[in-house]
């Protein structure tokens, strides 16, 4: 299986994971290994960046796991900006997950807001990973802007409704020169293999592992599927077909 | 305003249609309830038609629950500022005529109030509790013990008089997160036989208070009404309009819906006209979870330890503890009055560890004050 490659570092694994709606910080911390994942994504908003005791930092502190503030909360460009640059300096880190969804229900991501955030944050230096509509054009111009991949959503956060957007992360994935990670909405493993049977770099996956009645025997099932799609991307899917072969061939006369 | 669609709804066609729902309309609204719910449907499962489907209910509020808030239970504390009031509700500890000692909290005070919540848990959610006293205890007051609470509290709500949308923005600016207001009941013909004088017995300008919330673009607004006063069905049913009223008009905004009941009173105060009982908070519960998949339900310690554990998986999504209901409790005035009985007296480290015996995890932070 190839590396994934995004930004400056590098990951043996195309599952991230979440740090929400966890029943323990303990299981969480377990629950992490199982999925092999090296990159972990935690809401500043739950974090007290400033204490040394914060329960699910330390949790979180693992040597193989890149560690990936997002921005769940601000409600616009400005407010995310301001977040990132905090988390910068608290965290230690230029990596962003940008989420900006004025919505607090569906927590939909605001396209025009994100991408007024994103050319702000990479002028500024960070690597910026921004959550959005599986929008196709929108995903274009974030990726001119300079993001280091894009996040399209599958359907609604914590859904686990699965690839009701599949039409569009194809063409997303299609037309991408960075990577494509699918964000929000897996709901089972076999989610998680069908968006790498179809190209994406990586899955980001929380509430199905969360608040399955085992986590962390969920969190093996995903890194096996997302292991197994991409080995099938990686070896090229049979074609897949309906129809019968055609008996009589319309192209015979040419080689008369 | 909302005033202006209360208007179009019947309390009274409400409360028979409530009555009138059937076995089938139960299971026609649990088989929608994947997708959001109607406030007809609403009124389906807080029907009497609905309390033999209370497992079934209960199993699908625990699911979407868990989809939407994990297994976790987030914690606040309320601190009572002032029992100073210029109303007369006639079920409340606090009204203008009882003869009780009436504290404001002093800057000092607030601080040693402050220092002793942070002694009994790691407390990030706050909220301040007034009475409706605008000279002495009005908005410029309020602004400054948020600004007193800030550096200890991420999280600031406010449960106050209502104010103007021009005063709600203000406090936004001075670290308001959320504001709570009690519209207690929906029953405008009624509402003045409880709230006879003062400011509070202003409907409109109470019912109307949460559109100036939205306006102001405050980040939570939380509803409620007093079990107690009128049927609750049809008071729940009408906060459950309020609710998704507001959630078109003010999208930006979280919502929490609360229902405490009142307890009969052993010492000749005011006796409740409704009681409901522990299976019915529960279908109410359930009901408002089904209705809306997202909206935070408090519950407060005023119900009893026991009641809390067994409903924690229910749809439970936030929870006081350690509580004082009366100004300077936590260390000024140890002794004074409360505004209601706490009933459940657990210590937070205690609540904290019934609810990981539960298989939840307590988030004691969920905002920061560097996204206000």
């Amino acid at each position: 299986m190839e590396n994934l490659i995004l930004g400056d570092k590098t990951f043996s694994s195309r599952l991230f994971t979440g740090t929400g709606k966890f029943s323990s910080n303990t299981l969480m911390q377990q629950a992490i290994a199982a999925s092999g994942s090296e990159l972990v994504t935690v809401a500043l908003k739950r974090v007290d960046v400033e204490d040394k005791n914060d329960e699910m930092l330390n949790h979180i502190a693992l040597p193989h796991v890149v560690l990936l503030p997002n921005t769940s909360g601000v409600r616009n460009a400005k407010e995310a900006v301001f977040a990132a640059q905090l988390a910068r300096e608290a965290l230690g880190t230029n990596w962003i997950k940008l989420e900006i969804h004025p919505d607090p229900r569906y927590l939909l991501p605001d396209g025009e807001e994100t991408l007024k955030a994103s050319e702000e944050l990479v002028k500024l230096g960070f690597i910026v990973l921004p959550y959005v509509q599986a929008d196709p054009v929108l995903c274009k111009k974030l990726e001119e802007i300079g993001t280091a991949a894009v996040m399209p959503l599958g359907s609604p956060i914590g859904s686990n409704n699965g690839l009701q957007t599949r039409d569009f992360l194809r063409i997303i994935i299609e037309q991408s020169k960075v990577p494509v990670v699918v964000d929000a909405g897996i709901g089972a493993p076999s989610h998680a293999a069908e968006a790498m049977e179809m190209g994406a770099a990586a899955v980001m996956v929380n509430t199905a592992i969360a608040v399955s009645s085992d986590p962390v025997q969920m969190a093996e099932a995903f890194k096996l599927a997302v292991q197994a799609g991409r080995m099938a991307y990686e070896a090229k899917l049979g074609k897949q077909s309906m129809g019968a072969h055609a008996t009589s061939p319309l192209t015979a006369f040419l080689s008369e | 305003m909302f005033s202006d669609e209360l208007e179009k709804i019947s309390w009274e066609e409400t409360t028979q249609t409530i009555q009138a729902k059937t076995t089938k309309d139960v299971e026609d609204a649990l088989s929608r309830a994947h997708n959001q719910l109607t406030v007809d449907d609403f009124m389906v499962l807080i029907s009497p038609a609905a309390q033999p489907y209370l497992e079934e209910m209960a199993q699908l509020s625990r699911q979407y629950t868990q989809m939407r808030f994990g297994k976790t239970v987030s914690m606040y504390v309320p601190l009572y500022l002032t029992n100073s009031c210029t109303n007369s509700c006639i079920y409340c500890g606090f009204q203008h005529s009882n003869p009780i000692k009436r504290i404001i909290l002093s800057d000092d005070e607030i601080m040693n109030e402050l220092k002793a919540i942070k002694k009994i848990g790691p407390f990030q959610n706050l909220l301040l509790v007034t009475g409706e006293n605008p000279r002495e205890a009005g908005v410029d007051y309020i602004e400054n013990a948020l600004k007193l609470a800030q550096p200890l509290f991420n999280n600031l709500c406010i449960e106050v008089m209502p104010l103007s949308a021009e005063e709600y923005h203000r406090l936004t600016q001075a670290g308001l997160y959320g504001v709570v207001c009690f519209q207690e009941t929906y029953n405008k013909v009624n509402y003045n036989i409880y709230h006879p004088r003062g400011m509070k017995s202003k409907f409109e300008w109470r019912v109307n208070g949460f559109d100036r919330m939205g306006q102001a673009g405050v980040h939570k607004i939380g509803m409620g009404v007093l079990i107690g006063l009128e049927h609750w069905q049809t008071d729940v049913t009408m906060m459950a309009y309020h609710l998704r009223y507001l959630q078109r008009n003010y999208w930006q905004t979280k919502y929490s819906v609360n229902f405490p009941r009142m307890r009969p009173s052993e010492n000749g105060h005011f006796q409740p006209n409704v009681i409901m009982t522990d299976k019915e908070y529960v279908q109410a519960m359930l009901a408002f979870r089904l209705f809306d998949h997202d909206v935070d339900i408090s519950v407060s310690t005023r119900e009893n330890k026991e009641f809390r554990n067994n409903i924690l998986p229910l749809g439970v999504t936030s929870m006081s503890a350690g509580s004082r209901t009366d100004p300077g409790g936590y260390a000024t005035y140890p002794q004074a009055l409360e505004q209601f009985a706490v009933s459940d007296e657990r210590n937070p480290a205690d609540v904290e560890k019934d609810i990981h015996q539960h298989g939840y995890e307590v988030v004691w932070k969920d905002w920061d004050v560097i996204l206000q």
